[in-house]
């Protein structure tokens, strides 16, 4: 049966396809629907684990128990995960061990670009690279074969245009398991001290040498030999852009990008007149052929930076810009994703950017309030980050009251308890604000260990952040409602000048989750009064999309009298995007914010 | 360059239903028996940020993204993304705009202004240009969230793709509670 199917949604049909049963990861864009999608297959064990390090050495546990386990993780998350896998490339699998990387190249959802096939290299890792929906699905069966054949962890490498677009596939009845699920010990494999590690090391490079020679005849590197005056070598999405752009050239399309097949490079060198290396990012595959003594023409056309497209790769090749119709250069309003209305965030952000203290942020939709007008953060770098950036901040000033950490609740278990610690043991005086809107929420709502839920929808026991924290050794806990200005604003006050490290836990549920969970909207709409309205701009300073400011000269149809002389308009509420909050309505000190009658 | 090839690329805010419209546009093509391709991007940009969906389709489609200066179709489901996109048409490309204005956060702010002659200058540029009131036509028809499939009506008569096909993969799209509300209104666009 053909269906129209994204490219994570086909990694998870081909897994279930294949007979695998096993997967963990932690949601990250642009990975988070293929454990959405596998996790809803008959018959399958699918958990969202703490991090990507977990999640990992979970799959690593499992494989070792015989099963063939997939992780999936965005790029950035192969950073947390690189402890484990380092030494499991040693280790080898005793069942089967694929590992997705979903890369992120311009940045649609990152906070930084890097090329994980650096990674498969540095890992000595085989990483396979689909290039749309049909691909994805066939290999990542192939990368569990591969696993199992050659004792080895193997990557398969996706991108957010891959994994994002949707083509058509063709679907097939799964195979049965036949997993062999046991204990087999063998100390020489899997206990990597260094006299094991140092035979292991050995054998990697034998295994290494068995891939080369695989990936000559792996029958997914594909020759196409059409026109000769020109070659280019390209694996994943680029192939698809080239192919658009330049249908009669011939191409060198490879279905493994580490390790790569030296002869039949050269074989396809030999063919052709001229050759180019079509990749995003690094020059990957381009330093490899380079190195071969081939020459090629690669990163002195095409851009290091950003994805591609079939515009691009056709500028790089003929050097002649591509443009649509010539058209007067007009400058147009940013539109920038904002926090939704009745965010929990909001409240927290505005109290924040008002107490002027350096607040360092950390990953998640509040990342947005570094924005006019909230500007309520200062720093963002990775998960985790914003606790211990806040504790160095905090002792290199050594002075109380300066330094904010904000953390969301998913991010706070991924990796922010550990510098938690720290702030406890090493006796900091910063103040760690978690923003508890109890789910994942940039990443579509996941569940987490402080939801209750696991993601196959099994009540389980709840993380208890207070108590947590008690037994860490913080001894300041508040927990405060940030839809309650006032009150948000008095206790973060009172923990800036308070002894020892502090810990806020903000806590409203995600104004997205409480439709998902169609539980009750928060409030009545509100609207404003506009002969009561002094034009004070206050509340425009929430960044709320429901309310917008209208200067008196744009409005015809309404006469209002200015209540001071310099008052130039209003602000006004869109009550159809509004979901009553009332942050606006407490911040309104001339009471022209009301809330709409029920029979309005 | 694949000639052959034909692209309609779809564009708006988070939240006004383009992925859902771009799902049915696709499933259509599909139908009609060509390959069919689609890309946008997902995640931050769900957040009331501009969203941008290229449906892509012919006997054989590679890229799912039409370059600058490729796209058929360039169908706006608010006023001023329209201009965000005008680069990517051909110069006989044709242009749907939903005339409904949704104010980026400089214009609440009161720092930006939203232009103000957004159709003016679109047709001094493009001969096809057609503008609907979706957003209304929706609101009088029962229900604001119908206007992706208005939109996609008027869609719809500028693609040779009979109406049985449509309504096969409206069929499968909606729940039975709103289906009939939404081929209604596809109709009214189909017609506009």
């Amino acid at each position: 049966m053909k269906v129209f199917m994204s490219g994570n949604e086909a990694i998870a049909r081909g897994a279930y396809e294949d007979g695998i049963t096993f997967a963990s990861a932690y949601p990250g864009t642009p990975s988070t629907e293929i454990m959405e999608e596998f996790s809803k297959y008959d018959g399958v064990y699918a958990e969202w684990s703490p991090n990507e390090k977990v999640a990992l050495e979970v799959g690593i546990g499992a494989a070792l128990g015989g099963a063939r386990a997939l992780v999936v993780m965005k790029h950035v998350g192969v950073n947390v995960a690189a402890d484990p896998l380092f030494t499991a490339s040693y280790t080898g699998i005793e069942g089967g061990l694929v590992i997705i990387s979903a890369d992120d190249p311009s940045m649609h959802s990152s906070q930084n670009e890097q090329d994980n096939r650096n990674y498969a290299r540095a890992a000595k890792i085989p990483m396979l690279e689909p290039s749309d929906s049909a691909e994805a699905k066939e290999f990542i069966k192939i990368a569990f074969r591969i696993s199992e054949e050659f004792d080895t962890p193997v990557f398969l490498r996706t991108t957010t245009r891959v994994s994002h677009s949707k083509s058509v596939v063709d679907l097939e009845e799964p195979e049965r398991n036949t997993e062999k699920r046991d204990i087999r010990r063998d100390s020489s494999k899997y206990v990597m001290v260094p006299a094991k590690a140092r035979e292991r090391r050995i054998e990697v490079e034998k295994r290494m040498e068995r891939l080369r020679t695989f990936a000559e005849t792996f029958q997914e590197n594909r020759m196409e030999i059409n026109d000769t005056r020109v070659g280019i070598i390209t694996a994943g999405m680029p192939y698809n852009y080239a192919k658009d752009a330049f249908p009669d050239y011939s191409y060198l399309k490879l279905g493994i990008v580490h390790p790569l097949p030296s002869g039949l490079i050269r074989e396809f060198a030999s063919k052709v007149e001229k050759i180019y290396v079509l990749e995003e990012l690094d020059p990957f595959i381009e330093e490899q052929v380079r190195a071969m003594g081939i020459e090629v023409i690669g990163k002195e056309v095409f851009p290091y930076t950003g994805e591609f497209d079939p515009g691009i790769v056709e500028t790089g090749v003929t050097g002649n810009r591509v443009e649509g119709v010539e058209l007067p250069v007009r400058s147009l309003p940013q539109r920038p994703p904002n926090l939704c209305p009745g965010c929990p965030h909001r409240g927290l952000f505005y109290v924040l950017g008002k107490l002027k203290v350096f607040v360092t942020g950390d990953i998640g939709c509040y990342t947005l309030s570094f924005m006019k007008p909230l500007e309520g953060l200062d720093s963002c770098v990775c998960m985790g980050a914003s606790v211990g950036m806040a504790h160095g901040m905090d002792k290199a000033l050594k002075e109380k009251g300066r330094v904010v950490g904000v953390i969301g609740d998913s991010t706070f278990i991924h990796s922010g308890i550990t510098p938690l610690l720290n702030m406890a043991y090493n006796k900091s005086n910063a103040v760690v604000v978690i923003c508890d809107n109890r789910t994942t929420a940039m990443t579509g709502m996941q569940e987490h260990p402080a939801t209750g839920f696991t993601l196959q929808g099994a009540a389980t026991k709840a993380l208890d952040f207070v108590e947590l924290a008690k037994a860490l050794g913080i001894d300041n806990i508040r927990v405060v409602d940030p839809f309650d200005i006032q009150g948000t604003r008095r206790v973060i006050k009172e923990e800036l000048s308070a002894e020892g490290p502090s810990l806020v836990i903000s806590r409203a549920p995600c104004a997205l989750l409480a439709v998902k969970q169609k539980t009750k909207g928060r409030g009545k709409p509100v609207r404003v009064d506009l002969h009561k309205c002094t034009g004070c701009k206050t509340c425009l300073g929430l960044g709320c999309p429901p309310i917008s400011w209208k200067r008196f000269e744009d409005m015809d149809d309404i006469t209002i009298e200015k209540k001071t002389k310099k008052q130039e308009g209003v602000a006004i509420i869109d009550t159809s995007l509004c979901d009553g909050c009332t942050l606006c309505l407490q911040l309104c000190s001339a009471g022209a914010i009301e809330e709409v009658a029920e029979d309005e | 360059m694949s000639e052959s090839v034909r692209s309609v690329l779809l564009v708006g805010v988070g939240g006004q239903g383009i992925i859902r419209a771009s799902d049915i546009l696709s499933l259509v093509m599909m139908r009609a028996g060509f390959d069919v391709k689609k890309s946008e991007v997902h995640g931050m940009a769900q957040r009331g940020g501009c969203v941008s969906s290229n449906v892509r389709f012919g006997p054989k489609v590679y890229s799912p993204l039409a370059k600058k200066g490729d796209v058929d179709v360039l169908v706006s489901f608010e006023k001023l993304e329209t201009l965000r996109y005008l680069e990517y048409l051909k110069a006989d490309g044709k242009v749907i705009i939903n005339d409904e204005v949704v104010n980026p956060p400089s214009v609440n702010l009161g720092d930006d202004l939203y232009p103000a002659d957004t159709v003016d200058f679109i047709k001094k540029h493009f001969k096809d240009v057609k503008v609907v009131d979706a957003t209304k036509m929706a609101l009088r028809s029962g229900d604001r969230r119908m206007s992706n499939t208005i939109i996609l009506g008027v869609l719809s008569s500028y693609l040779d793709i009979e109406y049985g096909v449509w309504e096969e993969v409206l069929e499968e799209s909606f729940s039975p509670k709103i289906l009939e509300g939404n081929k209604e209104v596809f109709k009214l666009g189909r017609e506009e």
